[in-house]
């Protein structure tokens, strides 16, 4: 690679188009990078700002969360890679990191004086793809080039295998480093960043993020239906056609329901496979990036020992990891990951992982493979092997919880942590995300995020824990739950494990976790439905359609105890969402989800309320998703990762939502908010 | 010669805060961070942490005056301090956090109160040197810009 000689060159400033725009001068490089650095810390803002000038980056700095968030959503291709502290007072640094990765897909480096182990896994669960102890020296700094060019490499192949085949195809994605080199080089990785989207918009695939193409929003309740009718037909039968059908939907199109599905899959085979590593059904999860989804998909066994070994693994690692996952999860191959690739999930094979997930699809789903890339590790096929699992281990989850909490060691403590909160993960269990997307809807969106990523999180975490990393539980409870969420929307069906995005941690319901990847970013290749989310956030009023889509449904139903259950927690809202599939006990399992998930992070997360409302609208499903990220605009920005959400934040969430503008939601659903152009079918 | 010797005093003077174990690496490192675009950077950022962790001093204070005591949130202000305190280099102040939260984890209020005594003490005197060392660097360029005196 030809890095040197950025130092030299004065040419910084140049450089904003540099990266970009694949005119990088080879010789600059990785000059002009462009950092967005968050802490909430003047002194170490101002100090890192001014090692990363040094650096020869050109740096943007926030102190505040939000504000960050909000530079990003601006601009969605305006950073190449963000540095964030962990404690932060209006946001937790891993909500932020979730939203990230759930919206944007931007590396993410986490940084906190903090070198404690707990944090550290957390980190990496949540998808980080590093972790900085402060005080922060310089040299540290000079090499965080390297997660860009890695990220977009795996992209680039991840899109490469997506696009190419159908959902058995994207499965395999071997580890190429074809491209590695070059994309190292000077600017390559540019243009595999640029020929990814070439490919994105050639290929049927169309959702990769770089596409911005109107897509359907797939509401909580949307994504309920949509659940309802597959779990109906049957995971294994359910084509599009039929889906559609049973959905019933005016305006909705067979593409927009393959899509969408393809990503359903993708995050129901990362559930699984998160819980293969314990019941082998192996889910190739790669470990998206941002939310190890892979150990999700053990989710079956709480894998202590593989949780024992995350606990170990040291901060260093998960360089190694990362590149081994990287290689291997890159495959999208929705292969089974064997244990040790499970840990290299958490090292952020997020991109990875997306696009394995859509190989599962089926071949309808193949041209939906933008929204595969949405699902960035759902497992849109959920073998029903998978699902069986995933249920059971989701019922089992209130067992596990148990015996995550026997255990006291370190890697279990953390799943423990997560167990402990999870006494709603079991209710969980219950819905076993049939409806988790129902419940999100059901909470007011907000409260879906919550709750289905509190079932996701239950769910990952019983996975995480089997992983090793405790997924969930690692991170020290809520953070870890977030990202679970995307794992768990793996979890039998109904939460779709938006998977690669961290953020969207599994959105509660499958439509969620959709949803949510598309909100997240149309680059997490959520499924080009979900870019609709993407695209909803960029006009608010768009974005309240879906919320409001989502809203009317919930906030029909819980309009009311919303507000109550923002109080209540998140478990409640979790319930909602998932129950939202399963009707009626699922209440219980998604706030409970979501709590565990929030909770956890709860717990440490202080400035929840703003989570919860950002988390809501990351768990909420695409059309909570709309509905989230415009009620957090104005609180704050959706955390895809409602750790805090759980509670006070669907709360808040799902009352901003209402009031914001749950207008046009009744009207919306029918997909008047829904930009169906992209259908990627 | 003047102005050998005030950057012998200079020198001197920066060496001590080492020696005393007032200030580690991290302090090297925003001194090899200070330029010509910013060629008064330490004295900033040792303005600003003390103008902001004034307020964290100033938060830890109060809580320790309640009863009883918010462990956890004793623990929070303090993880704060100590970010932003290691950050500067401050290494006995570094120290004396990490010891205060241990105090915290332990439930210990009067392991707490004593520490963070111990602590706001270090916390003025490194100030009062730092101030010092900032001026007598700032003679030594007087010294410089005149040329030999």
């Amino acid at each position: 690679m030809n890095l040197g000689s950025g130092q030299g060159s004065m040419s910084t400033a140049s450089s904003s188009g540099a990266w970009k725009a694949g005119d990088v001068v080879p010789d600059q490089f990785p000059a002009g990078l462009r950092v967005l650095v968050v802490d909430d810390d003047p002194t170490c803002l101002m100090i890192l700002e001014k090692m990363l000038r040094t650096c020869l980056y050109e740096v943007t700095k926030c102190n505040r969360a939000e504000t960050a968030l909000s530079l990003l959503r601006g601009n969605k291709s305006g950073f190449d890679i963000v540095i964030s502290d962990v404690h932060m007072p209006d946001m937790d640094g891993f909500k932020l990191l979730e939203h990230i990765g759930l919206e944007m897909d931007l590396p993410v480096i986490m940084m906190s004086a903090d070198d404690g182990k707990h944090v550290v896994m957390k980190g990496v669960t949540h998808g980080a793809c590093d972790y900085l102890i402060k005080p922060v020296r310089i040299e540290a700094l000079k090499n965080i080039w390297q997660h860009v060019v890695r990220k977009r490499k795996n992209e680039w192949k991840d899109l490469e295998q997506s696009g190419s085949v159908e959902d058995g195809d994207r499965q395999q994605k071997p580890s190429e480093d074809v491209d590695y080199s070059s994309s190292a080089n000077e600017g390559n990785w540019k243009n595999s960043k640029r020929r990814k989207d070439e490919e994105d918009d050639a290929e049927e695939r169309d959702d990769t993020s770089t596409l911005k193409k109107p897509r359907v929003v797939w509401s909580v309740e949307l994504h309920q239906q949509f659940v309802a009718a597959v779990n109906q037909l049957g995971i294994d039968k359910a084509v599009p056609k039929k889906i559609l059908e049973l959905m019933n939907v005016p305006g909705l199109t067979r593409e927009n329901v393959a899509s969408h599905l393809q990503k359903y899959r993708l995050y129901l085979r990362r559930l699984s496979g998160v819980s293969q590593h314990q019941s082998g059904l192996n889910n190739s999860f790669m470990g998206p990036q941002d939310a190890t989804f892979g150990p999700i998909s053990s989710l079956n066994g709480l894998d202590l020992q593989t949780l024992a070994v995350a606990g170990q693994l040291p901060a260093q690692s998960l360089a190694t990891l990362q590149a081994a996952g990287l290689g291997r999860s890159t495959g999208k191959s929705g292969l089974p990951m064997p244990l040790v690739d499970q840990r290299n999930l958490f090292s952020f094979e997020a991109p990875k992982f997306r696009y394995g997930e859509g190989q599962q699809q089926q071949q309808q789903l193949s041209n939906s493979s933008k929204q595969m890339n949405l699902l960035h590790g759902i497992p849109t096929t959920m073998e029903p092997k998978q699902l069986a699992t995933l249920r059971q281990s989701a019922q089992s989850f209130g067992s596990i919880n148990m015996q995550v909490n026997a255990h006291g060691n370190d890697s279990s403590s953390l799943l423990m942590q997560m167990a402990q909160p999870h006494s709603r993960a079991q209710i969980l269990n219950e819905t076993t995300g049939n409806h988790v997307s129902r419940i999100t809807s059901s909470m007011g969106q907000p409260v879906l995020s919550n709750g289905i990523a509190g079932g996701l999180l239950t769910r990952n975490v019983i996975v995480e824990n089997g992983r090793g990393a405790g997924f969930n539980p690692v991170s020290q409870g809520p953070s870890v739950v977030e990202f679970p969420m995307n794992h768990t929307a793996e979890l039998p069906g109904n939460s779709f494990p938006l998977g690669t995005n961290p953020g969207i941690s599994s959105i509660q319901s499958k439509g969620l976790l959709e949803e949510v990847s598309s909100e997240i970013k149309g680059s997490r290749g959520f499924v080009s439905s979900y870019d609709i989310f993407n695209e909803l956030h960029q006009p608010k009023s768009q974005d309240w359609e879906l919320q409001n889509v989502g809203l009317t449904f919930n906030a029909s139903q819980h309009a009311n105890s919303i507000p109550g259950n923002l109080g209540v927690s998140p478990s409640v809202l979790v319930h909602q969402v998932f129950s939202s599939g399963q009707k009626s006990g699922q209440n219980m399992n998604t706030p409970v989800v979501s709590k565990a998930m929030f909770s956890v992070g709860a717990g440490s997360e202080h400035g929840n309320t703003h989570n919860i409302s950002q988390h809501l609208n990351t768990l909420v499903d695409s059309s909570l998703r709309v509905k989230t990220e415009k009620i957090l605009d104005p609180s704050c920005e959706i955390t895809p990762f409602p750790e805090h959400y759980v509670q006070e934040d669907l709360m808040s969430a799902l009352l901003k939502q209402q009031q914001e503008g749950i207008g046009p939601v009744e009207g919306e659903f029918d997909f008047d908010g829904y930009p169906m152009d992209n259908i990627p079918v | 010669m003047e102005r050998t010797q005030q950057h012998r005093q200079v020198a001197h003077m920066r060496q001590s805060l080492f020696d005393q174990g007032l200030l580690d690496e991290q302090f090297v490192q925003l001194e090899e961070l200070q330029d010509d675009a910013n060629p008064n950077f330490v004295e900033e950022v040792v303005t600003l942490f003390y103008r902001d962790s004034a307020r964290l001093v100033l938060n830890i204070d109060q809580a320790l005056d309640k009863s009883p005591l918010d462990f956890s949130k004793l623990d929070s202000y303090m993880h704060q301090f100590k970010g932003s305190a290691s950050s500067i280099g401050a290494k006995k102040v570094k120290s004396e956090c990490t010891l205060f939260r241990e105090y915290c984890k332990a439930g210990n209020g009067e392991g707490c109160m004593k520490t963070f005594q111990q602590l706001k003490k270090d916390y003025a005197v490194l100030r009062k040197k730092l101030e010092t060392y900032f001026q007598v660097i700032f003679h030594s360029l007087l010294f410089d810009k005149d040329g030999e005196n």
